[in-house]
């Protein structure tokens, strides 16, 4: 879909930003470019809408090489959203998302009618539509960039660090939301972040940049948390790895006890009559199930699991069906045990 | 207080308003429209363009920096009277010594204007694939209008007051009043001129505000935040 061979971009000043990237994004996917600033990851993205041209090498994108199409129509064709939107404040919302269809030379009509159901898809209300972009928070201006991008049905999407300039709350919701969309469009995008746990939570593929336009590593998360490839991916990674990349396994092979299985602990599953967990009790003192630990479901990850037998006061996590009934719990021995037999690690 | 009831008297008079009257305020008021209407119109055909020009491009920007200093220090009475050596008396000196006073602060408004607008949004409207003159027309000039509208207007309240030098050179508009009464010492008809030329100023200055109420968008003006008060429901 989008293809770098031997990409290199050297600014008149001599500053080389991407040095010779080759590096494939696979179609339907989220590949993160990654790293620290001035790595070349915003370069590189840009050279896939031809913002910025490459000095030599070539971008391909749907098998065509960018620098032999209409540097105009090429961008009507990939949806591109900046970080701090980068809307048309004297536009109104609905006119804003409608951007690109306009330019294609839509009717008006259709153009409209389109922005309005984009707008609901990105989690505003309608009412927003005539609005203009100073009447909207940050996180509102950020989705009607989505919107915008998403306007003219782009296979393609290129998003530049979109969430950095909203508050960690927002941001959180606004990386959530922007996984389901991409859950029911299935885009190319190409995203760039400077923050790893944005890129290792929404990435398909991550590929860590290095200072002076390097490709150090091109992974999935799960695999860049368990196996840096040297010292600068580790370091880049950060800490807790090990705990991080537990949130990439689910708890759906976790071996567990049976609920009735006797425990070392004193403390006592408390089930109401239908078989669903209501808190813990010992010699009389209750803890509630929501503030002592909690449940688990198999589509849950082992970093939840592991978290629950944290702060469960009988160190025991319990697992639960789809009605809420408790079929079983966990130590952390077990899922000590368990994480033993990790297949990545085995692989080494 | 006499000059002030003379001057009321002077401005009351019916015959001083008939159109009729060749020296009267109809007819000075017509000429003095004229002159600026030219001038202005001309110095816009300039300097607008290529305060486009250098604004977009951000090239020769030091020539829309140098023009508000250079435009304030060229005498225009001076200006008028080398183009009547040049060219003799008539319409073309007034209309090129006013065209000269009008282009710096269009000149320096567009470029001004143009260079408030956020690279971001430039950057991101080219990047939905606007091609440069739709960068230009459907995102800077837009967000630059109110900038651009204030040097319009700028120009339009200098040249207004600066056409009374067409009656130097034997001209008419108001500045008939001015020059005509002070040779006769006729202090009445030279404030009841003043007073025109500042009236006629405030008029014109008004009815451009209504302009620029009118073309520049509620988005830009800030006239969007007032108007209704958005609840910002969190996203």
């Amino acid at each position: 879909m989008i293809t770098f061979t031997a990409v290199t971009k050297r600014f008149p000043d001599g500053t080389v930003a991407v040095d010779d990237l080759t590096l494939d994004l696979p179609e339907g996917k989220i590949t993160v470019f990654v790293g620290p600033s001035g790595c070349g990851k915003t370069t590189s993205l840009r050279m896939i809408n031809r913002m910025v041209e490459p000095t030599s090498g070539q971008v391909l994108v749907q098998g065509r090489d960018v620098m032999e199409q209409d540097p105009a129509e090429l961008r009507r064709g990939i949806g591109y959203v900046i970080q701090t939107a980068g809307l048309l404040p004297h536009r109104t919302v609905v006119d804003n998302i409608a951007t690109v269809p306009y330019l294609l030379g839509w009717d008006k009509k259709r153009a409209r009618s389109t922005a309005l159901e984009l707008l609901e898809r990105v989690g505003l209300p309608a009412a927003y539509a005539k609005r203009y972009p100073a009447q909207l928070s940050g996180g509102q201006q950020q989705r009607v960039g989505v919107a915008r991008a998403l306007a003219a049905g782009p296979p393609i999407m290129l998003v530049d660090e979109p969430f950095s300039a909203v508050g960690p709350v927002v941001r959180a919701q606004l990386q959530a939301e922007f996984l389901r969309l991409q859950q029911d469009l299935g885009k190319t995008i190409a995203f760039v972040t400077h923050d790893i746990d944005e890129a290792v939570k929404l990435g398909d593929v991550v590929a860590v940049f290095h200072q002076g336009g390097h490709l150090a590593q091109v992974d999935t998360p799960e695999q860049l948390l368990a196996a840096p490839a040297n010292d600068f991916v580790a370091d880049f990674v950060g800490r807790d790895r090990g705990i991080r990349r537990l949130g990439f396994r689910l708890a759906d092979s976790l071996p567990v006890q049976p609920v009735d299985a006797p425990r070392d602990s004193e403390w006592v599953l408390d089930l109401d009559d239908r078989g669903r967990p209501r808190g813990w009790s010992r010699r009389g003192v209750t803890a509630s199930m929501q503030s002592g630990g909690g449940t688990f479901t198999t589509a849950d990850s082992l970093r939840t699991v592991l978290d629950l037998t944290l702060t469960s006061p009988a160190g025991v996590a319990v697992r639960v069906d789809q009605h809420g009934v408790a079929d079983g719990t966990v130590d952390h021995a077990a899922i000590a045990a368990h994480i033993q037999d990790d297949p990545i690690r085995a692989a080494r | 207080m006499s000059v002030l009831t003379d001057v009321a008297a002077f401005l009351a008079a019916g015959s001083n308003w008939q159109p009729e009257n060749p020296d009267g305020i109809t007819a000075r008021l017509l000429e003095h429209l004229q002159y600026t209407g030219i001038a202005l119109a001309i110095a816009t055909a300039i300097a607008i363009p290529v305060g486009l020009f250098i604004g977009h491009t951000g090239r020769f920007a030091f020539i829309a920096i140098n023009a508000g200093n250079a435009g304030r220090a060229l005498p225009t009475l001076g200006l008028l009277s080398l183009v009547v050596i040049l060219v003799g008396i008539g319409l073309v000196p007034v209309i090129v010594a006013l065209v000269v006073l009008a282009i710096p602060p269009l000149l320096t408004s567009t470029y001004a204007g143009l260079q408030s607008v956020d690279r971001a949004t430039v950057d991101a409207a080219r990047g939905q694939g606007m091609r440069e003159r739709q960068v230009l027309l459907r995102t800077e000039v837009p967000i630059a209008l109110p900038i651009l509208m204030s040097g319009i207007r700028n120009a339009t309240l200098q040249v207004v007051a600066t056409a009374t030098v067409a009656a130097y050179v034997a001209l008419g508009g108001f500045g008939r009043f001015l020059i005509d009464g002070l040779a006769v010492r006729d202090y009445a008809q030279v404030v009841a001129g003043a007073v025109l030329v500042a009236a006629l100023a405030i008029v014109l200055d008004l009815l451009l505000a209504g302009v620029q109420r009118l073309v520049v968008s509620p988005g830009v003006s800030g006239r969007a935040l007032t108007r209704t008060t958005p609840r910002k429901v969190s996203p």
